[in-house]
């Protein structure tokens, strides 16, 4: 168990279906503290299940999930207290529309931590300041462009101070433009030392930031290796042809 | 708001005239848009032009005078007003007052049950499947039978069965309850299409950030639901201020029971007109300021400059 204990992510024969469609066929992966992930793969593939079923938001068929040692995936798992360590940024942002950000921002801290509002509003103004957004604290979330409104989900996650966050995709329902002051926010995060499992259709990126990077195919990890080696030298026939294909669309 | 402006001046060839077929007579847009002096001239007569119309086939009718003085007959309608128990009749201007009270405490009650049925219905837990199944029935059956034989059913009832304090009470609390066991089940159904409405992914970003269930339905779901169903909530409410009326059944003096005591009395309707404007001037307000507050939440949540 020790050896096991290093790992802030645990993954074992991780197995997850919707109906009769087996979205993860058997999924085997540990992340260290401080490393970054990249899940690459196409649409489909299930790196985005995974990232759900690692947050407890899906539950798993059969396998075993575990955070720094601790099993998260048994039957008296309060799913609530594991949240409180990962934080989970979406596709599509889901701010809370009814709030301004910095209400987005304090409402977990205030609410499932019990933070005091007035330390909570400061945390959350010193936290929306390193990522820019200090000037945006009373506008509401669709007020913002999506690159804004995807660093408020962001800032909003780190608000409960977790030690791993998980990214699902966070580039893509952004315009071109927008998508590099994203990911230079992740950038950053990744360079802090934050542990992070990052689903992506962004090559350069992952290849960029990522300590090493998974390629997904129908619900299995095909290949798993640093970027360097897995971008340029790719030993499955799989992923050589992935990446073919995504150079021919001109995404790396 | 002008369709002309959109044109830049001096399009070739057609130096400062209005290009294109979209503008050609100029008139379309501008109608639609509801802008301009032009659209307002013509918005004001045709409502007048209407308006007249309507009374001219009033005045013109065989009955008119007799209709005229049987209905809308002011000395009538001011003694129905301010009522004079001495000759046997009540007035239906303190009469309203009933309705009024019946409305909102029927109303503040209503909220309460339905969003309770709403989130019973709404509820997955196995556990929680037979009183899934009994609210259901109770929506059902609600739904389905008339008000009136539910202010009957209670307010004859109830009294009959010979209970102590249940049995003995005014026969407006009857009233009232009837109308909150009749409302609550499709106001239950406005919210759960309120419900129904906040994205799943909005209870995943509550959830993922370690709020539990009741926490992510009080401050992420419930407050999104309720702005969504505020103007179907409203047409219900409506409803029910005019539905308290029916409660006068049970021999309750409210002021369309008050009106027709009055009839009966002096032999004259005016006292109904009476009781349909103070009905009016009750309910228009609250559609107002509905809309009111629709538009400043929309205002405030949607981009005020950028477009």
């Amino acid at each position: 168990m020790t050896a096991l204990a290093k790992e802030a992510i645990q993954i074992e024969d991780l197995h997850k279906s919707f109906g009769t469609n087996e979205v993860l066929r058997g999924i085997d992966l540990a992340v260290r503290p401080h490393e970054v992930i990249c899940l690459i793969g196409a649409s489909g593939s299930g790196k985005s299940t995974l990232l759900r079923c690692v947050n407890l938001l899906e539950p798993i068929d059969s396998g075993r999930i575990s955070l720094f040692g601790e099993d998260i995936t048994g039957l008296r798992v309060d799913a609530n207290l594991v949240r409180r360590q990962i934080g989970i940024v979406f596709q599509s942002f889901n701010l809370f529309p009814h709030m301004n950000v910095l209400r987005n921002v304090t409402l977990a801290p205030t609410k499932v931590l019990k933070t005091p509002s007035a330390q909570a509003t400061d945390e959350a103004r010193a936290l929306l300041d390193r990522f820019g957004l200090l000037d945006k604290t009373d506008d509401y979330p669709d007020r913002l462009s999506g690159g804004q409104q995807q660093r408020v989900a962001i800032v909003r996650a780190l608000a409960m101070r977790p030690q791993i966050m998980l990214l699902d995709e966070v580039t893509s329902a952004l315009d071109p433009e927008l998508v590099a002051e994203v990911l230079e926010v992740i950038a950053e995060l990744a360079s802090g030392g934050m542990t992070m499992l990052i689903a992506t259709h962004e090559m350069g990126f992952a290849r960029d930031t990522a300590n090493r990077v998974c390629f997904l195919e129908e619900g299995k990890i095909i290949e798993d290796a640093p970027p360097a080696e897995l971008f340029t030298n790719p030993r499955d026939d799989r992923t050589r042809r992935f990446l073919r294909r995504i150079v021919e669309a001109k995404r790396l | 708001m002008d369709a002309n402006s959109s044109i830049p001046p001096g399009q070739p060839g057609q130096p400062g005239q209005p290009a294109g077929s979209f503008t050609a007579t100029g008139r379309g847009p501008r109608l639609l848009s509801g802008g301009g002096t032009r659209a307002t001239v013509v918005s004001t007569i045709s409502t007048i032009v209407v308006l007249a119309i309507l009374v001219l086939i009033f005045l013109l009718a065989p009955g008119a005078r007799s209709v005229e003085h049987f209905f809308f007959n002011p000395t009538d309608m001011w003694k129905a007003f301010i009522g004079n128990p001495r000759q046997g009749y009540y007035s239906v201007g303190a009469a309203i007052w009933l309705n009024i009270r019946m409305f909102l405490v029927a109303e503040v009650l209503i909220l309460l049950l339905a969003l309770g049925l709403a989130l019973i219905r709404q509820s997955t837990a196995p556990a929680l499947f037979p009183i899934r199944l009994l609210t259901t029935g109770y929506v059902d059956f609600f739904r389905g039978v008339p008000l009136i034989l539910v202010i009957f059913a209670l307010g004859l009832g109830v009294p009959a069965l010979g209970l102590p304090f249940v049995s003995s009470q005014p026969d407006a609390v009857y009233g009232v309850a009837a109308l909150v066991l009749s409302y609550s089940a499709y106001v239950s159904e406005v919210y759960r299409a309120g419900l129904n409405s906040v994205h799943q992914s909005q209870v995943s970003a509550a959830r993922s950030l370690g709020l539990s269930q009741g926490t992510a339905l009080r401050y992420v779901v419930l407050p999104q639901a309720v702005r969504n169903i505020i103007p179907p909530l409203l047409n219900d409410f409506i409803s029910l201020q005019k539905d308290t009326a029916l409660v006068g059944t049970l021999g309750v003096i409210e002021a369309n029971k008050a009106a027709g005591i009055f009839s009966e009395t002096v032999f004259n309707f005016s006292s109904f007109t009476v009781a349909a404007i103070l009905f009016l001037i009750l309910t228009i307000p609250l559609a107002r300021f509905t809309d009111r507050l629709i538009e400043r939440d929309r205002r405030r949540r949607l981009a005020l400059g950028g477009q």
